[in-house]
C-alpha cells in the first residue's frame, strides 16, 4: 500500500507568541509538529505494519527547519521524506495544501493521511483542499484505519461520544483525529542515526492558492474577566464558598 | 504475577536410611532429591546478556536488598524479588516494575555480591525503549521535551533565564561578560523554570552576591545535564545533551562549575568525565560550607524552627556529601537540626530519582502510596515543621506529599531558602 503522510510544521504554542505586524513574528517563535500530524504519521505506520507498503511523509519548509520533524517520521517507521522548500512562513492552509497536492500527485497514493487540524489556523482545510485538487473523497475526525486491498474500514468520531464505521474505497484522503494508538517513541539514538545517513528529497512549491483572507491585525486577545481568588483561613474560604453558592441560589 | 513454570512440590519421606542407617522420624524427615524444573535461567540471563546489566546474575537471593528498597516499603519490590520475578517468567522488559526502580543505590550499599541496579535498570531500560516495547506516556513526554526544548518541563529555551529579572539582584551572563569567572553557576532547569525552584535560584544568587563571589550563569546557552533521562533509559538522547552541555561549558573560562542540583552533580562529575569533560564540580551545599566563616556573620536573623533534613540520593549515597548540608542549617540561628530515622548512608528515597521524577502517576498504580508520602511521614514524625532539601526534584514532590499525608503544619524548604531567610530576615 503506498500511504503518504501530509505533515504542518506551526509555531509553537508553549510561548508567548510574538506580534510583528499584522501577523506572528515567525524570527522569534519556534516551529513545531502539528500535535495531530503525530498522530496521522503514528496511524499511517500502524496501517503499514498491518498490511505492507511505503509511507512516504511530506510536508512544506516554511523556515527552513523541517528536516529535524521528517528525521523523527523516518525514526518512527516512514520510508522516505519529502520537503517543498518553500521559505514562506506566512503560508497559510490553502497555499500550502496546493503545494503539497501537486507534490503528492505524481506519487499515485492509496491513502494520504493528514492532521485533522492544526493550532494556527484551526481551520481544518489541509485534508479537504489535498482531496479536492487529487479529486479524491475526504474523510475527517478519524480515529482508527485499517486497511485491506483497495478499502478501508475507517472510525469517525462524532460529538458526545458517537462514532461511526465506514467502508471506504481507495485511494482517498483522511483527516486524523487520533491514531489507533498513541504514537510511540523514537529513541534519539535511532533519530540521529537517520539524520546522519537519510536523504530527503526536495521540490520546489508549484501553484498559488489563497484562502482569499488578508490580515488586518492580530494582537493578543484582551482580557475580559477573571477568576476571583478568595483570601483567609480555611474556615473564612469555605464560609465564603457557602455564601457564594447561597447567592447564586446553587444550595 | 501468573508463575510461567510449575512450582517444585516437596515430597516427605516417612522412613529414610542414609548409608545404612535408619534415621526415620518426623524431626527429620528427608526430602526426595528435588527437580528443579519451576525455572529457566532463560529470562535472567536475557537482562544479563544486555552490555551494562551483567551483575544481575550475581544475585544470590540473600534478600539483603529488600528491607533497605525503598520502593519494596510502599510495594512488592527490590533486587532480589526481580531476580525471582524472572526466574518464574518475567520479562523485565515488558512488566511494570521495569520503570520503579529511582536508581537510589541503597540495595547497592548492602548487595554482597555488586549487584548493580544503577547499571542494570538503565541498560535493560533502553533496551526495551529500543525493542520498541512499553514506555510510560509521561516519560516518553519528558524525553520528548527535552530532545525538543531542552528542558523536561517543555518550557520555550529563550525563557530559560526569565527568572533573572525578579532575584533582586544582578545575575551576569557569562556570555555578556565577556570575562573568565571563578564559579560557573549551572541553575539547572528545575530552578529556572519551576515556581518553587526558582525561589530557590533567587536565594541561591542573593547568598552568592553577598558573598562576593565571582560567577555569572549561562542563561539562554544552558540546557537539561539529561542524566535522569539517561538512568530512565534514554542514552542516546543523555549523549546529545551531553555533547551540547560540554561544548557550551568549553566556550568559557571558569575555574569550577557549581550546581543547584544532586543529578546534575552526578551528571557533570561521574558522567560527562567518559565523553572528554574533566573539570571541578560541586553542589551548592558542598561550595558554601567552604564560605561558613564569611556566611556567619551574614546570618542575622534568626529562623526559629525545627527542622528536619531529607538526604538526596544523588548527594549522598551517590556522592558522599552528608556533612555539608548539615553545617550550613546548624549555621543558621535559630534552627534546631532534628535527625529522621532513615538518613545519611540510609536515607529514604524520595521517588524522583532514575526518571521517577517523570513517572509519578504511573508509579503511584503500581505502590501503595508514592514514596515522597513516605518520606514526608516520616520527616513529620520528628515534630519537625520544616523538610529541609537540596535538591530542585524534592520541593515540589514534598509539597504535594505533606498535603496529601495530611501534614501541611510542615512546610518544605531548600536550604538555600532558609538560609536566605536567615540573611534578610523575611
Amino acid at each position: 500500500m503506498n500511504i503518504v503522510v501530509a505533515i504542518k510544521h506551526i509555531p509553537s504554542i508553549a510561548d508567548d507568541l510574538p506580534v510583528k505586524g499584522n501577523n506572528i513574528d515567525f524570527d522569534s517563535v519556534d516551529f513545531v509538529l502539528n500535535e495531530f500530524d503525530e498522530q496521522s504519521i503514528e496511524q499511517a505506520v500502524l496501517v503499514k505494519e498491518a498490511v505492507g507498503g511505503t509511507v512516504t511523509v511530506v510536508g512544506v519548509d516554511l523556515i527552513g527547519e523541517l528536516d529535524g520533524v521528517l528525521h523523527l517520521a523516518l525514526a518512527k517507521g516512514a520510508d522516505k521524506a519529502i520537503k517543498v522548500t518553500a521559505d514562506e512562513p506566512g503560508a497559510d492552509s490553502h497555499m500550502q495544501a496546493k503545494w503539497l497536492a501537486e507534490a503528492i500527485k505524481a506519487m499515485t497514493p492509496d491513502l494520504i493521511f493528514t492532521g485533522v487540524q492544526a493550532s494556527n489556523d484551526l481551520d481544518g482545510q489541509i485534508g479537504p483542499m489535498i482531496a479536492a485538487y487529487l479529486d479524491m473523497p475526504y474523510i475527517g475526525g478519524v480515529s482508527s484505519v485499517e486497511a485491506a486491498d483497495g478499502t478501508a474500514i475507517v472510525t469517525k468520531e462524532f460529538a458526545g461520544g458517537m462514532a461511526g464505521k465506514y467502508s471506504v474505497r481507495l485511494p482517498m484522503v483522511v483527516g486524523v483525529q487520533a491514531a489507533s494508538k498513541p504514537p510511540r517513541y523514537a529513541p534519539i539514538s535511532k533519530v540521529r542515526q537517520v539524520a546522519q545517513t537519510a536523504t530527503i528529497e526536495k521540490v520546489d512549491p508549484v501553484g498559488e492558492a489563497s484562502a482569499g483572507l488578508a490580515m488586518k491585525k492580530m494582537a493578543p486577545p484582551v482580557m475580559s474577566g477573571h477568576a476571583e481568588m478568595i483570601e483567609g483561613s480555611a474556615k473564612e474560604v469555605a464560609a465564603k464558598i457557602v455564601e457564594l453558592l447561597k447567592n447564586r441560589g446553587l444550595v | 504475577m501468573a508463575a510461567k513454570y510449575q512450582k517444585a512440590v516437596a515430597v516427605e519421606k516417612e522412613h529414610a536410611v542414609v548409608d545404612g542407617v535408619d534415621i526415620s522420624g518426623h524431626w527429620n524427615r528427608m526430602f526426595e532429591q528435588r527437580t528443579i524444573f519451576e525455572y529457566t535461567p532463560d529470562l535472567i540471563e536475557k537482562i544479563a546478556d544486555i552490555p551494562n546489566a551483567e551483575s544481575f546474575a550475581n544475585c544470590y537471593q540473600c534478600a539483603k536488598c529488600v528491607p533497605v528498597c525503598p520502593v519494596d516499603v510502599v510495594g512488592n519490590y527490590g533486587p532480589r524479588k526481580l531476580y525471582r520475578y524472572a526466574q518464574t517468567g518475567t520479562d523485565l522488559t515488558e512488566a511494570p516494575e521495569l520503570w520503579l526502580c529511582t536508581t537510589c543505590a541503597n540495595c547497592l550499599r548492602v548487595c554482597p555480591k555488586e549487584v548493580n541496579m544503577v547499571k542494570i535498570m538503565p541498560a535493560a531500560r533502553e533496551q526495551a525503549i529500543l525493542d520498541g516495547k512499553f514506555v510510560p506516556p509521561e516519560l516518553q513526554q519528558a524525553f520528548e521535551n527535552t530532545a525538543k526544548s531542552g528542558n523536561p518541563l517543555g518550557q520555550p529555551q529563550r525563557k530559560r533565564d526569565a527568572w533573572i529579572q525578579n532575584a533582586g539582584v544582578s545575575i551576569p551572563i557569562i556570555k555578556d561578560l565577556g570575562r573568565p569567572v571563578d564559579v560557573l553557576w549551572y541553575v539547572g532547569s528545575y530552578p529556572s523554570y519551576h515556581p518553587r525552584g526558582i525561589d530557590a535560584a533567587s536565594a541561591a544568587a542573593r547568598i552568592f552576591t553577598a558573598l562576593e563571589i565571582d560567577f555569572a550563569i549561562l542563561g539562554k546557552e544552558e540546557k537539561d545535564d539529561a542524566d535522569s533521562q539517561r538512568l530512565a533509559g534514554e542514552k542516546g538522547l543523555f549523549e546529545m545533551m551531553a555533547e551540547y552541555n560540554i561544548e557550551t561549558f568549553n566556550k568559557y573560562e571558569w575555574k569550577e562549575l557549581v550546581v543547584t542540583g544532586p543529578h546534575e552533580l552526578n551528571a557533570f562529575k561521574n558522567v560527562y568525565p567518559r565523553y572528554g569533560f574533566e573539570h571541578p564540580v560541586l553542589h551548592y551545599t558542598t561550595f558554601l560550607a567552604r564560605y561558613l566563616d564569611q556566611l556567619k556573620p551574614l546570618l542575622r536573623h534568626e529562623v526559629n524552627v525545627k527542622v528536619t533534613y531529607h538526604d538526596p540520593c544523588y548527594l549522598g549515597r551517590h556522592n558522599g556529601e552528608y556533612e555539608a548540608p548539615r553545617k550550613l542549617l546548624e549555621a543558621i540561628p535559630g534552627v534546631e537540626l532534628v535527625e529522621m530515622a532513615r538518613n545519611r548512608e540510609n536515607g529514604y528515597c524520595c521517588g524522583g530519582g532514575g526518571g521517577g521524577m517523570w513517572m509519578d502517576s504511573f508509579t503511584a498504580k503500581h505502590t501503595k502510596m508514592r514514596l515522597s508520602e513516605k518520606r514526608a511521614m516520616e520527616a513529620a514524625s520528628t515534630g519537625a515543621n520544616v523538610l529541609a532539601v537540596a535538591c530542585p526534584f524534592e520541593v515540589s514532590r514534598f509539597e504535594d506529599a505533606v498535603k496529601s499525608t495530611g501534614n501541611e503544619h510542615m512546610t518544605v524548604n531548600d536550604i538555600l531558602e532558609l538560609l536566605d531567610r536567615s540573611m534578610r530576615g523575611v
